[in-house]
């Protein structure tokens, strides 16, 4: 039972990194990345075509990820995403839902539908032995550190810094927040080439811990909305303990049969867009 | 004397709504200039298109002699105008003093910081860390007025200060207007409150239906100058600069 909790635990580690990067596009700018999940992929072939063409560690290739994908989505919420806001939040689902589909297709074609993953050697299979019947992967808790530090460090950014500062007053209200003198067009980009680290290091370790393939991000955005409506739109905290209640959720169904794992995160999702549709934790931000 | 800030012939429009005929305007370094007028009178739409946050041609808003009508309002803010906004429209999810440092943004500098406004409004000091929208409407104003006058503006445009607030609480908020004043800085505010407007200020412009319906002294206006102009009824007073 223990052992199922924690695993749950250490999964719901990785749907945080999974939904961080939605929740905050979604809390500065109301824009609901549809390609999320795509972009995860699309980051965890990166880091698997800079392993193989570089014969570099992994550790390095990732680390060189990141400012690519910071300037990723620094150019694309400049130069594209930023054209589709407004009042109707119809353009910013259609454009995002297109990029899914580009992307999706431009890795099939480089890459054929053959799953890969990160070569990381030993790492992947070690583990800690805790008392006679529990041992405990590495990577995973890798996971659930990497996850915890990026939720703290999400949530005192947009707290206490002065860029945070302006992603909240852009979010409250655009109008006066240029009116102060901000260009609100710049701070969005910011908060996509934000939110596109986090998912460069989610796609990094999603695709050290398992296999991935193109048509991987669809199931991905499913459990980052999941773990996001579950734990209320807009507030990392809150998206953490969603998170965590889908990975456990997940891995109770996994535990009392093989085949209700997945379905049974539906459940937990479907009840609490029933009961609480707001979410359980919304708004604990800043 | 050539005009600070000054509109020839503007026009606006909300959609295919006109709000505004024609009107001229000109404002005067260092002087508090009231625009009075009935509600949609066009007084707002003025103070819009001079930040821009409502689209104007663009030689029909000059500021310094330089054309800055339909720039983008943080051009605007920039070059020296700052705005308190209708409603006070503080950032609900930001403390006063994160408020109050939202209006540094433009990165103008000059005389007024957090320091001298808290001198100015100790009671902002003992509420700083609390969210600008828990305090009371008096107190909101304040944070506001503040706001704007971080980015140390060479002229502060305050659209309706009073709106919705108590008599003892506007007479507090005008009562700053000396210390700002003092600093040389330019004021027009936009003031529902006809008898406030004419004792803060030194001239008074009279909007109605989107055109100046009367300007002139505050000290030489009669009140059924005045009460013609805002009503409707034509009237002509001596235009005094």
């Amino acid at each position: 039972m223990i052992e199922t909790l924690i695993q749950g635990l250490l999964l719901g580690g990785l749907y945080t990194l999974f939904a961080l990067g939605l929740s905050l596009m979604f809390g500065v700018m109301r824009l609901t990345n549809v390609a999320q999940g795509d972009f995860i992929i699309l980051a965890a072939f990166a880091a698997i075509a800079g392993v193989s063409l570089t014969g570099s560690a992994p550790l390095w290739v990732v680390l060189a990820v990141l400012p690519i994908a910071f300037c990723a989505g620094y150019l694309l919420q400049r130069h594209v995403l930023n054209r589709t806001l407004g009042k109707d939040p119809l353009p910013s689902l259609v454009v995002t839902f297109g990029l899914s589909i580009v992307i999706q297709n431009l890795l099939l074609e480089l890459f054929s539908a053959d799953p890969r993953s990160i070569e990381i050697g030993p790492l992947a299979t070690q583990s800690l032995q805790l008392g006679d019947s529990l041992a405990l992967g590495v990577l995973p808790l890798v996971v659930l550190a990497v996850a915890l530090a990026a939720t703290a460090a999400m949530q005192w950014m947009f707290a206490r810094t002065p860029l945070g500062r302006t992603f909240r007053a852009v979010s409250d209200d655009r109008e006066i927040a240029e009116l102060m003198g901000l260009k609100a067009n710049q701070v969005y980009a910011l908060a996509t080439g934000i939110a596109f680290v986090l998912i460069a290091i989610a796609g990094a370790l999603q695709g050290m811990r398992t296999t991935v393939s193109p048509s991987d991000g669809p199931l991905l955005l499913l459990f980052v909305f999941e773990a996001v409506i579950i734990g209320g739109m807009g507030s990392f905290w809150g998206t953490l303990a969603g998170a965590m209640i889908l990975g456990l959720a997940q891995q109770i169904g996994f535990r009392l049969d093989p085949g209700w794992g997945i379905w049974f995160g539906h459940l937990v999702f479907l009840a609490v867009l029933v009961l609480r549709p707001q979410g359980l934790f919304p708004k604990t931000r800043g | 004397m050539t005009a600070l800030l000054a509109t020839e012939g503007l026009q606006a429009f909300y959609g295919d709504a006109q709000a505004l005929f024609g009107v001229d305007f000109a404002l005067h370094a260092g002087e508090l200039l009231a625009i009075i007028g009935a509600n949609g009178a066009g007084k707002s739409t003025l103070l819009k298109c001079l930040t821009g946050l409502v689209r104007a041609p663009r030689d029909a808003v000059r500021f310094k002699g330089e054309p800055i009508g339909g720039l983008p309002p943080g051009e605007i803010v920039r070059r020296g105008l700052a705005m308190v906004p209708e409603g006070r429209r503080l950032f609900p999810s930001l403390s006063v003093e994160e408020n109050l440092l939202m209006g540094a943004a433009s990165g103008r500098s000059g005389p007024w910081n957090l320091k001298r406004l808290y001198e100015m409004f100790p009671i902002l000091a003992h509420k700083r860390g609390e969210p600008g929208t828990s305090l009371s409407g008096g107190q909101q104003q304040m944070v506001a007025l503040g706001r704007a006058l971080m980015s140390n503006p060479e002229v502060l445009l305050c659209d309706e200060l009073s709106l919705g607030l108590a008599p003892i609480v506007i007479r507090e908020i005008y009562a700053a207007m000396p210390r700002i004043t003092a600093e040389g800085m330019t004021v027009v505010i936009v003031e529902q409150d006809v008898g406030m407007a004419q004792q803060v200020s030194q001239r008074v412009y009279c909007l109605q239906e989107g055109r100046v319906s009367l300007t002139g002294r505050s000290s030489e206006l009669t009140r059924a100058q005045i009460s013609q102009a805002y009503f409707g009824l034509e009237a002509h007073a001596e235009a005094a600069p």
